[in-house]
């Protein structure tokens, strides 16, 4: 399941939620995402997260369905919100369920890795010098790129 | 055809979205992103470096050589910075 809100989550109730919905599930792994208060030497006061509306569920979906066939997920959730949000503000939640735990290990980590360079999101961050987008990092492409199956990327 | 633009990209662009219509000799991404920098100082500037411009037709991500006609919607943004 996915969900895109400005709106905080409750990461216990969301995985007590998961955990409940059948006595097949045998471990839960969840991640959650938080604003940090500096990026660098800067200190950041808040941050902005821009999305692109008519794009991010159908992104999201799409790396739900692939987690999905990739591991035996007995069910797993994606949270993602946009907005300003200020430093220890929860931003992303991925929860997975799965009957044995490696799955929901790495399903989960997998999840997060492909959603920080696939979905459309963009942060901005409010410095005393001023706000500054995000730029990518070659670190969360090579996480990403380790799920691709090539032995060389591991 | 709808063109939007997001983060940086939308600054120096200096528009959020615009509907456009590029003469019949633009088929491709390719294309249209070479006659949008035409089209005012602002989109030169956010689309002077290609390997920073990410592309999605339709909300799928797309490439340099993929086809877009007059009822595309076409997003063009920097690398996703989400998670």
């Amino acid at each position: 399941m996915i969900r895109v809100q400005r709106e905080d989550f409750d990461p216990g109730a969301e995985m007590a939620r998961l955990g409940g919905a059948s006595h097949g599930v045998g471990g839960v792994c969840a991640f959650v995402g938080l604003v940090r208060d500096a990026a660098g030497e800067a200190e950041v006061r808040a941050m902005t997260l821009e999305h692109y509306p008519a794009m991010t569920e159908k992104a999201l979906a799409a790396i739900e369905a692939e987690a999905r066939q990739r591991w035996p997920l007995e069910d797993c959730l994606v949270i993602h919100r946009y907005g300003r949000l200020e430093p220890g503000e929860r931003i992303v939640l991925v929860v997975t369920a799965s009957a044995h735990r490696q799955a929901a290990f790495d399903a989960c980590q997998f999840l997060i890795d492909w959603l920080k360079t696939k979905a459309p999101f963009w942060k901005q961050e409010e410095t005393p010098e001023g706000a500054q987008w995000v730029e990518a990092r070659d670190s969360d492409d090579a996480a990403a790129a380790r799920w691709n199956g090539d032995p060389a990327a591991e | 055809m709808k063109i939007i633009y997001f983060a940086w990209l939308r600054e120096k662009a200096g528009v959020n979205e615009e509907d456009v219509t590029p003469p019949a000799g633009v088929t491709d991404v390719a294309g249209l992103i070479e006659w949008l920098k035409e089209q005012s100082p602002g989109h030169a500037a956010a689309l002077a470096d290609p390997a920073v411009v990410r592309i999605a037709v339709n909300q799928e991500y797309a490439t340099l050589e993929d086809p877009v006609g007059p009822d595309d919607e076409v997003a063009l943004f920097p690398p996703v910075t989400g998670g």
